[in-house]
């Protein structure tokens, strides 16, 4: 029986020539990925242990973003828990460098993979065809201590992806879209496999916002096929595959999509699920008080490029704070050699370092009573950005910078 | 197989991770100092009006969200026996077992059931409620072990001998 990318890359991490669908498989895992959102639980769940030990202390890759610079005497002994116990076992260490993801992206993540990261988000990993899965910090503890782990082998969806984006339509509405057809739990314990002649319109940067956000329909997983482009960026950032995978012809999908690219249009997911989506131009006239581009979602230059493109020689509105946070220091340097970072500042922006920022809704920007935010984030759900009594809309780069001009919901083409 | 009977909370479909432990209070120090404010941005008064060995009746994907683990671990904190929902996002189904947490999946239930009413559940069998019987798929014995350990740490250390 054929098998999907998912069965292939579980069957590498399990050594077994194959693997179907439901099969429960003991791994080894390639990586284990943790951020300052739960890593000092770890490690106080490590030294209560009787015998602790790291398995593979070169697998483990610990990064700083999510409070940063840290904005509390209790986040900073959280942060400096994290970091002794790094330094004093000799684990590779971030913090500036930027959005946890976007630092795996751009340093550690191969095609074949398996990756457990102490993050929900890991599914972006699938851009460059690794298995990459969210994990609490017990399962995240176990696989530290003794090198694996179980998984359920998971049912895939298989997303065939044609023909190409319109102008003005960007990886975030399309993926929006995708969740708002299958809904919050139309993945549930699934992969999301994508490929089709389509994939090949898509930059790296759409590939990991699409991959990244697969999760908010539940998805264990997100993969996609190993191409041209995805090889390109391996090179680019010197890395080679660990193994390349494509679907077998008779691979068995428990859903098949096809996917016509050229019908997306800008879309927003409103309050306070992922998978509400509308229309841009449905939602628009909306009043906003806050907009936020950046994340492991879009907070890349190509992102940036996007929104200075739209805000240049414009103004954010006067009742608006428009964050402007790149997703990692390359990011930012690049944006800043391109004179991006220029053009926001001067139309008002806050620009800000690389973090999760108000994304994660406990950092920066976080919102009040009744007020509105539009994001590039992952979340919208109640409470998330702030107040529990508050509303976050989740749209493309281009909308939530035609919005932050406009100081109410606006697609890109109404400013023009 | 274990019996028990418990007072009801009713929730609806994709009560997610940031409602069940809101970020805001992730930053405090223990799991004790997070409780009350559980489910907060949903029902603020909630936390307060549970009382151990009650049990929570969702509709389909509780859990979804983030990886936080806070989320089943104040859960537990909380004294709820169980919870019991159409279905569960994955990566909190894995944090609930690791956590010693019982999770049941049924389909039903959640649209029957009235808040404050009592139900008993044989775990690995049947929930009965208003002279009706629930039937619910047994989890794998490994699965049971871990929840009866009271999570996988635990678990790992009875099974190498370590006792507390």
């Amino acid at each position: 029986m054929g098998m999907t990318i998912a069965e292939k890359i579980i069957a590498r991490a399990a050594k077994m020539e194959s693997v179907k669908a439901n099969d429960i498989c003991t791994v080894e895992l390639d990586y284990l990925m943790s951020n300052d959102g739960t890593t000092h639980i770890t490690v106080d769940k490590y030294n209560s242990l009787k015998h602790p030990r790291i398995a593979d202390v070169s697998k483990l890759v610990w990064i700083i973003d999510h409070n940063l610079p840290c904005d509390s005497v209790k986040t900073a002994a959280s942060h400096k828990k994290m970091r002794d116990f790094a330094r004093a076992n000799g684990i590779k260490f971030y913090e500036g460098e930027g959005v946890c993801h976007q630092v795996m992206m751009e340093n550690h993540v191969r095609p074949g993979q398996l990756i457990f990261g102490a993050d929900s988000h890991t599914c972006a990993y699938g851009a460059l065809g690794a298995f990459g899965t969210g994990v609490g910090n017990t399962d995240y503890l176990y696989a530290m201590v003794t090198g694996t782990s179980w998984v359920l082998v998971p049912e895939t969806l298989r997303f065939n992806l044609h023909g190409q984006l319109p102008e003005g339509v960007y990886a975030r509405d399309l993926i929006l879209t995708i969740i708002g057809q299958i809904s919050a739990s139309g993945a549930t314990y699934k992969a999301m496999e994508f490929g089709g002649e389509g994939l090949k319109t898509l930059d790296m940067a759409a590939r990991m916002s699409i991959c990244n956000l697969c999760v908010e329909a539940g998805a264990k997983t997100a993969l996609m096929e190993v191409d041209e482009i995805t090889m390109d960026y391996l090179k680019e950032h010197g890395r080679e595959p660990a193994a390349v995978f494509a679907p077998d012809e008779d691979a068995v999908y428990s859903e098949v999509y096809d996917i016509d690219l050229s019908s997306i249009k800008p879309i927003v997911a409103k309050p306070h699920f992922v998978d509400n989506v509308c229309d841009a131009k449905d939602a628009a006239g909306i009043h906003i008080d806050e907009a936020f581009l950046g994340s492991c979602n879009n907070g890349r230059i190509e992102d940036l490029r996007v929104g200075a493109e739209i805000i240049k020689g414009r103004k954010v509105n006067p009742g608006v704070r428009f964050l402007v946070v790149p997703a990692s220091r390359a990011v930012y340097e690049q944006a800043m050699k391109e004179g991006l970072m220029e053009i926001f500042m001067e139309a008002g922006a806050i620009v800000m370092n690389p973090n999760c920022s108000v994304c994660w809704g406990s950092c920066q920007g976080v919102i009040g009573e009744g007020e509105t935010l539009i994001s590039t984030g992952t979340r919208n759900f109640k409470g998330r950005a702030g107040h529990r009594e508050s509303f976050v809309y989740l749209a493309s780069a281009a909308t939530v910078t035609a919005s932050a001009i406009m100081g109410e919901i606006a697609t890109a083409d109404m400013i023009k | 197989m274990e019996k028990f009977t418990g007072r009801v909370w009713v929730m609806g479909d994709d009560i997610d991770t940031d409602i069940i432990m809101p970020t805001e209070y992730l930053v405090f120090k223990t799991i004790g100092e997070m409780k009350p404010y559980a489910f907060s941005p949903l029902r603020p008064e909630l936390a307060a009006q549970i009382q151990p060995g009650d049990i929570i009746v969702a509709g389909k994907n509780f859990g979804c969200g983030s990886s936080r683990e806070q989320a089943p671990e104040v859960v537990k904190a909380l004294g709820i026996k169980c919870v019991i929902a159409k279905s569960f996002a994955r990566i909190f189904f894995r944090n609930a077992i690791n956590n010693g947490l019982l999770l049941i999946e049924n389909a039903d239930l959640a649209d029957d059931m009235k808040e404050g009413d009592e139900i008993t559940v044989t775990v690995n069998e049947k929930i009965e409620y208003n002279g009706k019987d629930y039937p619910i798929v047994s989890l794998p014995d490994n699965l049971v072990e871990i929840i009866d350990a009271g999570g996988l740490v635990k678990a790992m250390r009875k099974r190498n001998g370590l006792e507390d």
